[in-house]
């Protein structure tokens, strides 16, 4: 019983249509604050998925080192399995912030490449935003997670661990 | 890294992902609408628009052909289920005329981690299927419905979901030309 991967594909396309959709039903006066919205319940469909599926993902594995050795695990395990290949670049400045890097995001292959989509690009980044977070969540880490695109389908999460909420 | 007997399953993690994600989409629409039927209209159109794209995929993916019949119709959905969900569902019930048959499921990896509540009673958690079909059928020139008779989240021995085929979809003649 395992699922095509392009149903995700089409499903994440729906979860995008669907947000935007909603669109003109809200009674937002400014268009900016209306598109905020609409992206928090993108990560929120993200967050929760992520903090569920972590669960089930990481059931057998030992108890990680610390804070930089469950972020290589995102980048590496967790990210393959999901987007089919590991993130291309990690950073950190060992004070919490954490930069990862994809040079060929999955969700946004199937757009044209370049600069004419950019505008289109935070619609599909917020799903796995909130996954990031979600994941992160549940393995106890709370964290701060955003996203930046240059030049579809390269993209970039910046995960920020605030320092004084670490135990 | 030296995690021993660790292996993961990508393909395993990519379908719980789509269950999770669907199951995440359906409470969120729970939340948006106060009315149950209006969140099964909405999982439903979404199927739609997912079924036409699915149908490029399926006919690319299969190389099939146009269906002889109806009951070489049923079969190819068949065969589509077990690709894009990996399950078989039996072909049951036709309908004597051969217009209309159900699918039997045992059991559905949408539904894999769910529990109704007691409040969702009219929910069709799966409906987004039905609009799947639908879509996908529409492009192949079939207009059919479908509708769950019986749901195993509702408490039935199994999912039933029936099939009719309505009319078929003539090609239409571009305007302007006779």
């Amino acid at each position: 019983m395992v699922a095509d991967e392009i149903l995700l594909e089409l499903l994440h396309a729906e979860l995008v249509n669907y947000v935007c959709s909603n669109e003109p039903k809200e009674k937002e006066p400014s268009g900016q604050l209306n598109k905020h919205c609409n992206l928090s319940t993108l990560e929120y469909f993200g967050f929760s998925t992520g903090y569920k599926l972590i669960e089930r993902f990481t059931k057998d594995w030992s108890r990680f080192k610390d804070e930089l050795d469950t972020i290589k695990f995102i980048c590496t395990d967790f990210w393959t399995s999901i987007y089919k290949k590991p993130i291309d670049n990690l950073r950190t400045n060992h004070q919490g912030v954490y930069v990862l890097q994809d040079r060929a995001f999955r969700f946004m292959s199937k757009i044209s490449n370049g600069t004419q989509h950019l505008d289109a690009a935070p619609l599909y980044i917020a799903f796995t935003s909130g996954l990031l977070r979600g994941a992160l969540a549940n393995l106890g880490i709370n964290s701060i997670v955003t996203a930046e695109v240059q030049s579809m389908p390269a993209c970039k999460f910046h995960i920020q661990v605030p320092r004084n909420q670490m135990p | 890294m030296s995690r021993a007997g660790t292996r993961v399953d990508a393909k395993k993690v990519n379908s719980e992902l789509f269950t999770l994600t669907y199951g995440a989409l359906v409470s969120q629409l729970m939340r948006d609408y106060e009315n149950v039927e209006d969140v099964n209209k909405q999982l439903e159109r979404m199927g739609y628009n997912i079924g036409i794209r699915l149908i490029e995929d399926f006919l690319a993916k299969t190389g099939s052909g146009r269906c002889y019949d109806f009951k070489d119709t049923a079969e190819k959905v068949q065969t589509a289920f077990r690709i894009y969900l990996g399950i078989t569902p039996d072909i049951t019930n036709w309908s004597p005329s051969g217009d209309e048959f159900s699918l039997q499921f045992e059991s559905n990896p949408l539904t894999e981690f769910v529990e109704l509540p007691d409040h969702c009673i009219g929910l069709k958690y799966c409906n987004v299927l039905t609009g799947v079909l639908r879509g996908a059928m529409e492009m192949v020139q079939m207009d059919i419905s479908s509708v769950f008779v019986r749901d195993h989240l509702k408490g039935d021995s199994c999912t039933e979901l029936r099939i009719k085929f309505i009319k078929r979809i003539e090609d239409a003649i571009p305007a302007g030309e006779d």
